[in-house]
């Protein structure tokens, strides 16, 4: 394996921006990691560069133990998050800068610079100054930078952070056959679920410091090991039910009571891709009325409200509304495919954001 | 709180009216502060040059070719190039740490960088008298070693460079913290040691403050009267800087003589003057340029 935490934490004064974090990425790999902001990401990134030190715990890189190991030897690629670029240097000099200060010939810098530039669609800008650059032309060369001494790991910090929406796009798509044409270890952060789904092998979640989940992007939205990551991924609808004779209820919808005494609460949560819908009124247990649709290209978010006045949102593909023929406004039937439970009333983890645990019983109604 | 945020905003509100609606009273201020500026800076400047050709170019040039001039041309050049060297070293040491690291103490070495700036001139000689003098606490052990502080080129050296010691600091630090450290870091995750960091990445990112602090900081030490006044014992021809040099050739009635010497000094401020603005100029363009970016991809 290319690099190992065990245990890290870090601790800048009273903050514990990182507690007890434990992972491993593949030589190879290309892995996000995400969170929401001052989750602890880029400590995380900084302590893997040698930029902080650990308070506690080991860093391995390659089956070494770095945690003594300084930032200069670990000969590891870094890309900050608003680039860092040398303003004083050229674009050229920017990317040589790793090459001169490891010594390499006068020639070799010259033919590697060359290589990444041409690489990097930056032909013909190497004697630019960095201000000189647009946004995307300066992540590429920062990029070029990290990557000219041919380093062992290359970490990004928020690369697609800077750009505007549409370059984004352009920008995940590049670094995805990047890395796959260079095939360097790479870890990236990011605070946005759908660039992490959209970019990496493997997602590692943090929230405030620890690590709520890693899997691959499949794994964490199919299988969120607790409320937050499933909230944090994509969509979750998330009902409070209450328990009365046997059976979970609020509003009109009912499931069962999952061992939850009477009278207590229990905790439910559904992707909108299980809410089923028919414009046949007769056909589903539920009556709801859709309030909005959202068109997202191939597909179509909806929100229902029930005549109690529950929300709901639900998503389809473009082909199957087609097929329904319905539109805002208009009556439908419903009903739930699947649901996680959450949480249940006397369980000790009932916050919201707490790792709740995890009963996972998707189960058809 | 509330009151005076709402005091604050009359007070906007007031001066914007000022500017808006009463233009008369913004040229009659123009009009105030030229003539402010004429005729207590631009005509006494000018009064020096004509002063100092009062007796003739002949007389002009014999007197700056007085060795006792001389002597003091030599000492002031001698004292500059000891004084700016170390005062450059120190500043940029004192805003590298200032500006890049947390450490306790910071605050304090903050106040006394510009102590300097604060503490009168004459009291700055006398912190010398009072360590190396006669009397002082360090005289005896000095005068047993066969060491001359006061009264000769180190004491003039030492009480130039604390007078002068805030320019460089003082211009450095904020463009290096509003910089912050990341092309430092950067540099650093590319392999580059500490020094490397330093003289590749940090110091060229700050040429233009620290050519400015050089500048300032230089013509201050050639220019300084008070702090040295105290410390050098006018000794002619051998403890006189330049600005000695005229007030004491003023005090022997020798005027013209005087303002010749005082002309150097004159001439001296407005080549300083002349490179600051072009060096502003300079930076302002440089700042432009880094403003139009082509944002075209
Ligand atoms: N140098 C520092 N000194 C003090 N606190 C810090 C420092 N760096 C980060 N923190 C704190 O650590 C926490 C995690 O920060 P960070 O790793 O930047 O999060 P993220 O990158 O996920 O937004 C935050 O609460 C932040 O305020
Ligand atoms: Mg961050």
């Amino acid at each position: 394996m290319s690099i190992e935490l065990r245990q890290v934490s870090k601790q800048f004064g009273d903050v514990r921006a990182v507690e007890d974090v434990s992972f491993t990425v593949q030589e190879g790999e290309l892995v996000a990691l995400l969170g929401p902001s001052g989750g602890g990401k880029t400590t995380v990134l900084r302590m893997i560069a040698g930029l902080e030190t650990p308070t506690g715990g080991d860093l391995f890189i390659r089956g070494q133990r770095v945690n003594d190991v300084s930032v200069q030897q670990r000969n590891i690629g870094f890309v900050f998050q608003g680039y860092a670029l040398f303003k004083t240097m050229t674009v050229h000099e920017n990317i040589a800068f790793g090459l001169k200060i490891k010594k390499w010939k006068r020639a070799d810098i010259a033919a590697r610079v060359q290589e990444l530039l041409k690489l990097f669609g930056l032909d013909g800008l190497g004697s630019r100054y960095p201000h000189q650059l647009s946004g995307g032309q300066r992540q590429r060369v920062a990029i070029a930078r990290a990557l000219a001494p041919k380093p062992s790991v290359l970490l990004l910090d928020e690369p697609f952070g800077a750009v505007d929406a549409k370059i984004r796009q352009e920008l995940r798509e590049w670094l995805v056959r990047l890395h796959h044409d260079l095939n360097v270890t790479t870890i990236f952060v990011t605070h946005d679920q759908e660039e992490a789904l959209e970019v990496s092998n493997r997602i590692v979640i943090f929230s405030r410091g620890r690590l709520e989940q890693i899997g691959t992007p499949r794994e964490v939205y199919e299988k969120p090991s607790n409320e937050f990551v499933a909230r944090f991924i994509g969509v979750l609808n998330v009902l409070e039910l209450k328990v009365q004779d046997g059976q979970s209820r609020l509003g009109e919808l009912s499931f069962p009571a999952h061992g939850v005494p009477e009278g207590n609460t229990l905790r439910i949560g559904f992707r909108p891709y299980a809410v089923q819908i028919s414009a046949n009124l007769g056909e589903y247990r539920y009556r709801g009325t859709l309030k909005h649709i959202f068109f997202l290209g191939v597909l179509l978010r909806l929100e229902l409200e029930t005549p109690s006045g529950l929300t709901l949102r639900a998503r389809i593909i473009k082909e199957e509304f087609n097929r329904l023929g319905i539109s805002e406004g208009d009556e439908i039937s419903f009903q739930i495919r699947e649901y996680r439970v959450l949480s249940r009333e006397g369980d000790a983890l009932t916050q919201e954001t707490s790792v709740a645990q995890l009963v996972s019983l998707a189960e058809g109604i | 709180m509330a009151g005076s945020a709402a005091s604050r905003l009359t007070r906007t509100t007031r001066s914007q009216r000022g500017t808006e609606e009463l233009p008369w009273v913004r040229r009659v201020l123009i009009g105030i502060a030229v003539a402010f500026a004429s005729l207590f800076l631009v005509l006494p400047l000018a009064n020096v040059f004509l002063q100092a050709f009062s007796k003739g170019v002949a007389h002009y040039f014999g007197a700056l070719a007085d060795p006792d001039t001389q002597s003091a041309v030599l000492l002031t050049l001698t004292i500059a190039l000891i004084a700016v060297p170390l005062n450059v070293f120190f500043g940029v040491v004192a805003a590298w740490l200032i500006s890049k690291f947390d450490f306790t103490g910071k605050a304090l070495l903050l106040t006394l960088i510009d102590l300097p700036f604060s503490v009168s001139p004459v009291v700055s000689g006398l912190i010398y008298i009072v360590l190396f003098g006669l009397q002082g606490y360090f005289g005896e052990w000095l005068l047993d070693h066969n060491l001359k502080i006061i009264f000769a080129i180190p004491g003039i050296t030492l009480a130039t460079m604390f007078v002068t010691f805030p320019f460089v600091a003082r211009e450095l630090i904020p463009i290096m913290q509003a910089q912050g450290s990341d092309q430092e870091e950067a540099a650093l995750t590319l392999g580059a040691s500490g020094w490397q960091t330093f003289f590749k990445v940090t110091l060229p990112s700050v040429k233009w403050g620290l050519i400015y602090g050089v500048i300032l900081c230089n013509a201050r030490a050639m220019g300084e009267f008070g702090a040295v006044s105290v410390v050098s014992g006018h000794i002619t021809g051998q403890t006189d800087t330049l600005p000695l040099r005229v007030d004491k050739l003023y005090h022997e009635y020798n005027q013209a003589a005087a303002f010749s010497v005082a002309s150097v000094l004159a001439l001296l401020a407005l080549v300083t003057l002349g490179i600051k603005t072009w060096l502003e100029h300079r930076q302002t363009a440089d700042f432009a340029r880094a403003q139009s970016d082509p944002s075209a991809e």
